[in-house]
């Protein structure tokens, strides 16, 4: 009885070859358009993510008009050519006159929704950070967005104190984040209420990519002075 | 006699353009596709580029399946239609990041959720299976438009509200307070519940307008007969 039933609902049953040309017929279609759609937007992208980071890099580094890429590998660092390297970079920005301005480091680390991914700048003359920005966050829109927004935060990294202590292995001091107007030394970074999460993040994530990437800067400052 | 046809003819390619936007909008009166419409409505440029990746969506989408309705068997359809509407949705996808990266980023993963939207699949299930290459894609462009418009429409009330601004143009001085509140998925619910009401009310006036007028004019009609 079912199957007849069966048979009544669908009269026109396609064949397992019909259903097979249809599903791979559509398929082909679709990744000749995907193909095509990738082939025509990939130097746009490209251009947008490179214009990206070089602005955000200038945004950390005030004064510097050029600058040049190194790659961390190990406990060394090496000038790249190409920007199609994957592995940790660091950016460091030139004046006209070729002296070294400061260096951009990216960090990255969990925030309150998502990775969050920051670029701040060192000045390894002062010894002290020259700005911050948020290259990547989904941080709660109006409450965690601040961390990339708010003009009173961001001012707390000009002139972050970002010293090495004597051993030059380590931050002399932690970098912490304290609650809101209570910040009174100049490792501290005055939090945002109603974003204490992203706030702390964001200073866990600048401590901890201080305390990797500043001591091999400081040994390679000479190499990264004279661009080589 | 020649006359009459074209205007017997041109109210249903308007209305199949229309209903789209008035008297079927996807938001307002179907209530379809809440997820990005909650979700990426806390600025007015985001709700415009939802709305209008959505709409490039549905018009592919609703081309190539009225174009192929006749080769695709009925017992594989919906795998054919998520596959055609995925790589719509990667093609947008795409142009989005050559466009600008800052608006990507703004939208996140609500573009590659536009698979899913459950508009997009309803209108080739019960539209572009069914009819012309013609006629789905101006149902598809009604639909569409009428989606980026309520979208707008929520995003525009929540972005002023919320941060003072429209499309990041300060539209009110400093000493507006913004409400918080409205740029946060709660605001979403609230705007939404808002433009909801206004449109329940509207639709009973003119139902009730229109039931007077009928009455009157079987009254007025009784008085000269």
């Amino acid at each position: 009885m079912s199957e007849t039933n069966n048979n009544a609902l669908q009269p026109k049953s396609a064949s397992t070859w019909q259903m097979l040309v249809a599903l791979g017929g559509i398929s082909l279609i679709s990744g000749v358009l995907i193909v095509l759609a990738y082939e025509t937007t990939l130097p746009r992208i490209l251009m947008n993510r490179q214009r990206a980071i070089e602005e955000a890099v200038f945004r950390v580094l005030p004064g510097s008009t050029s600058r040049a890429t190194y790659a961390i590998e190990g406990n060394a660092v090496r000038l790249l050519q190409d920007a199609t390297h994957t592995g940790p970079k660091i950016y460091a920005g030139y004046d006209d006159t070729g002296a070294l301005m400061g260096i951009a480091i990216e960090a990255a680390g969990q925030g309150y929704q998502d990775v969050i991914r920051v670029l701040y700048g060192y000045a390894p003359a002062t010894e002290c950070s020259t700005g911050f920005t948020v290259i990547e966050s989904k941080e709660t829109p109006g409450l965690g967005d601040k961390i990339g927004l708010d003009p009173r935060f961001l001012a707390n990294f000009q002139g972050l104190e970002l010293r090495l202590d004597e051993s030059q292995r380590s931050l002399k001091n932690a970098i912490v984040a304290v609650k809101q107007n209570s910040k009174s030394n100049p490792w501290e970074i005055d939090g945002i209420s109603g974003a204490t999460v992203s706030s702390k993040a964001v200073a866990r994530i600048v401590n901890d990519s201080a305390q990797e990437i500043l001591p091999i800067i400081r040994q390679h400052l000479r190499q990264i002075e004279t661009q080589q | 006699m020649n006359t009459a046809s074209p205007s017997n003819q041109s109210p249903t390619v308007a209305d199949t353009f229309l209903k789209g936007i008035w008297k079927e909008n996807p938001v307002f009166v179907m209530v379809l596709g809440m997820c990005p419409t909650l979700a990426v409505t806390n600025s007015a440029t985001n709700a415009f580029t939802m709305g209008i990746a959505t709409t490039f969506v549905l018009v592919g989408s609703s081309t190539l399946i009225s174009l192929l309705r006749k080769f695709i068997p009925k017992q594989v359809r919906i795998a054919t239609y998520i596959v055609i509407i995925a790589t719509f949705v990667t093609m947008v996808d795409y142009a989005i990041q050559a466009v600008s990266l800052q608006l990507y980023l703004a939208l996140g993963a609500f573009i590659q959720l536009i698979v899913v939207n459950c508009i997009i699949l309803g209108r080739a299930e019960a539209f572009a299976s069914k009819n012309s290459v013609f006629q789905s894609i101006l149902d598809a462009l009604g639909m569409g438009i009428g989606f980026t418009v309520a979208l707008l429409c929520l995003g525009t009330v929540r972005e002023l509200l919320g941060t003072g601004s429209l499309m990041g143009m300060r539209v009110f001085g400093d000493a507006f307070e913004p409400w918080g509140l409205m740029v946060l998925p709660p605001g979403g619910f609230f705007v939404l519940a808002g433009w909801l009401l206004l449109f329940s009310w509207w639709k009973r006036r003119s139902t009730t307008e229109a039931a007077t007028a009928g009455v009157a004019m079987q009254r007025t009609g009784s008085h000269e007969i």
